[in-house]
């Protein structure tokens, strides 16, 4: 084992030798983003790096990858980091931060509000993490298609159990993150309880006991861009999605999709360093400047994704190129942020092994 | 023998006539080339250089083999039974547990004051994460008790240890947490496998079956073997007949035929997997001809893909390249004048496929069939896209934990358990068929 890893390490210490010189050549000075690609990339490329480009002069690559930490370990493992930041869902920066993956962060380096406002005061409770800064609150909703509902359409969560009054197929994620929540929501918990409710085996076994009431009525996805795909396609009526996949949907392809805010499960992205980039400073300026209240107010304008501070809110407006204006898309405009629940990472950080084992054996039966 | 002569005593010459005589029958002719060395030691020598020469030209296929198919594959096998993270991180604690018997409560002090001890250390150094993944898969919550434990520990300056801990979180007071630790204190351990079979061990480490409701995996290996033999079974029977057209139909028609065959194995696997969705999902062109030809009514569209039935269809047509190539290239070799004798011989056309002409295509139906069984037991990529939900197989949760959950053990043991069967398979083909009566194109 050791004489194979000593081997391993010859190899990469090799390609570092002569691939090294080759890219110090070309890059003056540069750093690599990576991103969950798709409209999302996209709008983190217009709001934070072509003007971060424009200000400093800094070229930023921007990479795409599928989320998850098993890239990002891979790299700073064999010390081999080609991405300096990467965009991380809640529940990977608290596990890679666990392991080491990503460098600490000072609060005190975030930009502050125009009105002087420390940043620590101004970013929603949770964005600001020991080892990455939220920038965006995204939401786990029901989307349905209305031309599917002549009638009265569905208004609330529980509407997409009730295959009764609502008749047809349903789309669901093929992970129980939030689809367990979802069940226990519907089936009468609110939002302050459902964790609670989640760590008893009743909870659990109610969750379920929900789930396969409607379960021939369910098809699985496996990644964000089937939900809409799925709609569009008529294969369901009704499917759990994210929200700014569906509003992508509604406002640039034009479709009949309406989104269900009733008891949405929110959670935020995070940018995250990685742990042994080379170039830390660089990356810690382009963070700073990325989570400042006009870039994540900016970012607004091309996806519907919520900013991580409140002093962006009044900056934000128009959908670029309409005159949608994006106030009432956001996951957390009042009116839709009524009855949302946080996801509790912490709990599927624990739990996460047991119920998906559970959830994939139901699902397979 | 140069040496021998000169030698003038006579016994001496005597006793190497008699060595002579003895090398003589051994080697009956020794011939040497001009500069005195035996002919054979030179040719040895010649071919050597060649053999070397040869040799060169393989290395580097032989380096490939080596970094890029044995190193990650025994990389696999240690990485699925080793675990090192708590003994390593842990090593007080393992040592201090190394006295406790398990059937008798909760171990004493000296246990609780080092896992304190080296829980504050993992904190300060950020290796915690390492041990507390690992053990969560073990026992479900161990990863936020030491973590919270850890957090909380920090103020706790002097013992004794075990009445705070247990007060602090009531995790440590269950003999399950410690047993636990003090069985995941190996170096070497099977619990990966046991996982990949639905077993565990319980509180007496005693090898149990995992709850009911959570048991996914047996179920998942049937049915990759099922499914994996429906496909080579669907295979040979639509990759038969058009293979014998193959052989026999003149070869101007046979070679547009060829290239038909031909034409969706150079076609990308995706392309040919999204075109499946297009084709058999409910709004699907099939479906929608089944409604205007009036077969179904509108809302009684069949469901075809999203499911076992997607999976299998996609899968036969992506693997029929590999049953019909090594077929035809067996049939090819056939003459027919064997069927024709059969026939003249008064055998009905059923006994002369089943006596004569079967037979000689075994090497072939033995080649296809097990290279697309093989193929398709490690499938993985067709059934996530078509599958749904009943439709996955056993190389959807590899890699669903090499990815998704991040236990790389996990993979690792299924990986290796699936080696294992292929290779099983594999000596079971030798025994019955004989491996050098496969041919593969």
């Amino acid at each position: 084992m050791k004489l194979f890893r000593g081997l391993k390490y010859t190899i990469a210490m090799l390609s570092i030798l002569v691939l090294v010189p080759c890219t110090s050549l070309l890059a003056a000075e540069s750093i690599t983003v990576t991103s969950f690609g798709g409209a999302f990339s996209q709008s983190q490329i217009e709001a934070y790096q072509k003007p971060f480009m424009k200000n400093t002069g800094i070229k930023v690559n921007a990479e795409v990858y599928n989320g998850g930490l098993a890239e990002i370990r891979a790299q700073v493992q064999s010390g081999n980091v080609t991405w300096d930041v990467a965009d991380v869902e809640k529940q990977d920066l608290t596990g890679g931060c666990d392991e080491g993956l990503f460098e600490q962060i000072d609060p005190a380096m975030l930009a502050p509000a125009p009105d002087g406002t420390p940043a620590t005061e101004d970013f929603l409770p949770g964005a600001i993490h020991e080892c990455g800064v939220a920038t965006i609150v995204w939401t786990t909703i029901v989307a349905y298609d209305k031309t599917k509902f002549p009638g009265e359409k569905p208004s609330k969560l529980a509407d997409f159990f009730d295959v009764k009054k609502f008749p047809g197929m349903r789309g669901i994620s093929k992970r129980p993150v939030v689809v367990m929540e979802f069940a226990l929501m519907a089936d009468g918990v609110p939002p302050k309880d459902v964790y609670k409710t989640l760590s008893t085996p009743e909870g659990v076994d109610r969750a379920f006991k929900k789930l396969e009431s409607i379960k021939a009525n369910l098809i699985f996805w496996e990644a964000g861009a089937q939900p809409p795909q799925m709609l569009a396609d008529g294969e369901v009526v009704m499917t759990t999605a994210y929200n700014g996949r569906i509003f992508n949907a509604q406002v640039k392809e034009n479709k009949p999709f309406e989104i269900i805010w009733d008891h949405q499960v929110y959670n935020m992205d995070y940018y995250a360093i990685l742990k042994g980039t080379k170039n830390k400073a660089t990356a810690l300026k382009f963070l700073k400047f990325a989570t400042s209240t006009q870039a994540l107010a900016d970012q607004a304008s091309w996806i519907s994704y919520g900013p991580s501070r409140k002093s962006s809110v009044p900056l934000i407006k128009t959908y670029t190129g309409t005159d949608i204006q994006m106030g009432q898309h956001m996951p957390t405009a009042p009116q839709n942020f009524k009855n949302a629940l946080a996801t509790d990472d912490e709990w599927w950080a624990d739990h996460q092994d047991e119920i998906l084992k559970r959830y994939s054996a139901w699902m397979a039966k | 023998m140069q040496r021998e002569k000169g030698r003038a005593s006579v016994s001496a010459r005597l006793f190497c006539f008699i060595q002579i005589f003895f090398r003589m029958q051994k080697q009956p002719t020794q011939i040497t080339t001009t500069d005195g060395i035996p002919l054979k030691v030179s040719l040895r020598r010649a071919e050597r250089k060649n053999k070397i020469r040869s040799f060169l030209f393989v290395v580097p296929t032989l380096l490939l083999i080596l970094f890029a198919f044995l190193i990650p594959i025994f990389d696999m096998l240690i990485l699925s039974v080793h675990t090192p993270e708590v003994i390593d991180l842990l090593p007080k604690t393992v040592k201090a547990l190394k006295g406790w018997d398990e059937t008798t409560g909760l171990p004493d002090e000296a246990a609780f004051a080092a896992l304190a001890e080296e829980l504050k250390i993992l904190r300060k150094e950020r290796t915690l994460g390492q041990v507390t993944l690992r053990l969560n898969y073990e026992k479900t919550g161990m990863r936020s008790l030491l973590n919270k434990s850890a957090r909380k520990l920090r103020k706790i300056k002097t013992g004794p240890f075990k009445d705070e801990m247990i007060a602090m979180a009531k995790g440590w007071g269950e003999r399950e947490t410690w047993v636990v630790i003090k069985r995941m204190g190996k170096r070497l351990t099977s619990t990966h496998y046991l996982s990949a079979f639905d077993l565990k061990y319980n509180v007496d480490n005693h090898i149990v079956s995992q709850p009911q409701v959570q048991q996914i995996h047996k179920q998942m290996w049937l049915r990759t073997l099922w499914v994996s033999l429906a496909v080579t079974a669907l295979c040979l029977l639509l990759g038969y007949p058009v293979s014998f057209l193959l052989s026999t139909l003149p070869v101007r028609i046979s070679n547009l035929l060829m290239i038909c065959v031909l034409l969706p194995f150079w076609t990308s696997l995706l392309v040919r997997i999204t075109s499946w969705i297009v084709l058999l999902q409910k709004q699907g062109v099939l479906n929608d001809i089944f409604v205007w030809l009036g077969f179904i009514a509108d809302e009684q569209r069949v469901r075809m893909v999203y499911n076992m039935t997607g999976t299998l269809v996609a899968m036969t047509h992506i693997l029929l390249p590999f049953m019909i190539l090594p077929l035809y290239s067996v049939m090819k070799t056939i003459s027919p004048y064997y069927v024709r004798a059969a026939r003249s011989l008064g055998a009905n056309p059923f006994r002369a496929f089943r006596q004569i002409y079967l037979p000689l295509t075994i090497p072939g139906i033995g080649a296809g069939g097990l290279l697309v069984f093989i193929l398709a037991i490690g499938y993985y990529i067709t059934p996530a896209l078509v599958g749904g939900a009943s439709g996955q197989l056993i190389g959807n949760f590899i890699a669903l934990h090499m990815s998704k959950t991040l236990n790389w053990g996990l993979a690792a043991a299924m990986g290796t358990i699936l080696l294992g069967g292929v290779l099983a398979i594999y000596w079971l083909y030798n025994r019955i068929v004989g491996i050098e009566n496969m041919k593969l194109g």
